[in-house]
């Protein structure tokens, strides 16, 4: 029986087999999260190509005196408290799995729990980039200012683009979870939001060593 | 690594061609040490950055992008479980990310942020 072969896991009920024996919308997760690979890769490259280029402060990881007026920007970057946003979007990838583990599980009571957890993370990451975006506004930092500032802002703020709709996409999991309940017939659903989720994860790690750390 | 088997449902008559479609998934106490790993590579790679002297040297760069890789593959292999996953999944996101990865490299050639002497 060829066809009983096929792992459920990929199929799931309710789908039909397909010819590579593998879900067609896992299959098709994984294309998006391949195309997003050039699309942050182009951003990315953009944000190096510049670094180091700009003709006035602020700067990201020096002080500048502005000749004109004799005011001093100190460097702009907070390590600190994007190392603790680091750390939070690292945990939300844990309570992804633990949410993904929960409903292949038909554990109703932890899946909620562990949904509601991934989306709360996200949201924290999200209110670091918020208090992050503002301090930088307030130093003299905007999207005009400089090149590191427009390539900064299109990056990390693409980056939190992301992050927004993976939160907005776990909430409404969340909402089915509680309305009538996520079967682990349904854990695909929830395999695919973690997928996202995790590349988007991945995708700030790329940042943060690029952006934040090297300087 | 230990693995959760809880969700494969495959027929015991079948268990032949199982083999090749199962895919397993880790269980909690590897995605905890994964999480464990990946605090503890983030704090290494702070710590480093408030080392004047390290900073100072070629080393810097190379050891970050190093501690970068080991956390991205980590996500990837363990969390998105491309380890224990279907080959085609891999090609999916590996031949886009390599790439990827090579056109970075090759404008910042052509923009001159990256120099070959011969």
């Amino acid at each position: 029986m060829a066809t009983a072969a096929i792992d459920t896991h990929d199929t799931h009920a309710g789908h039909p087999p397909t010819s590579t024996g593998l879900n067609n919308t896992k299959v098709a997760i994984w294309a998006f999260i391949g195309s997003e690979c050039f699309f942050f890769a182009s951003l990315i490259s953009t944000y190096l190509i510049y670094r180091g280029r700009s003709l006035v402060g602020p700067f990201p990881h020096e002080a500048w005196t502005d000749p004109a007026t004799g005011h001093v920007y100190k460097a702009i970057l907070n390590i600190p408290v994007t190392s603790v946003s680091t750390f939070v979007l690292l945990m939300s990838s844990l309570a992804m799995v633990l949410a993904h583990s929960a409903v292949v599980r038909g554990d109703r009571k932890s899946s909620k729990i562990w949904l509601a957890s991934t989306a709360l993370l996200g949201a924290t990451f999200l209110a670091f980039q918020a208090y992050e975006f503002t301090s930088f506004v307030h130093e003299g930092l905007t999207i005009h200012t400089n090149l590191f500032g427009s390539s900064f802002f299109i990056l990390t703020g693409f980056h939190g683009a992301h992050v927004t709709a993976g939160v907005i996409w776990l909430l409404t999991l969340l909402f089915i979870d509680m309305k009538r309940g996520l079967t682990p017939d349904e854990a695909i659903n929830v395999d695919v939001c973690a997928l996202y989720w995790h590349f988007v994860d991945v995708v700030w790690i790329a940042i943060f060593t690029l952006v934040y750390l090297i300087k | 690594m230990a693995a959760d088997h809880s969700h494969s449902n495959v027929s015991h008559d079948s268990q032949g061609d199982a083999a090749a479609h199962e895919h397993t998934h880790p269980d909690w106490g590897t995605y905890k040490w994964v999480a464990l790993i990946l605090a503890a590579i983030t704090a290494l790679e702070v710590w480093i950055y408030y080392i004047p002297s390290f900073t100072a040297t070629k080393l810097f760069v190379p050891v970050l992008l190093a501690l970068s890789a080991i956390k991205f593959s980590i996500v990837v292999m363990f969390y998105m479980h491309l380890k224990y996953d279907a080959k085609l999944f891999r090609a999916l996101f590996v031949a886009p990310l390599v790439l990827a990865s090579f056109i970075i490299v090759g404008l910042l050639f052509l923009f001159g942020h990256l120099k070959v002497s011969f």
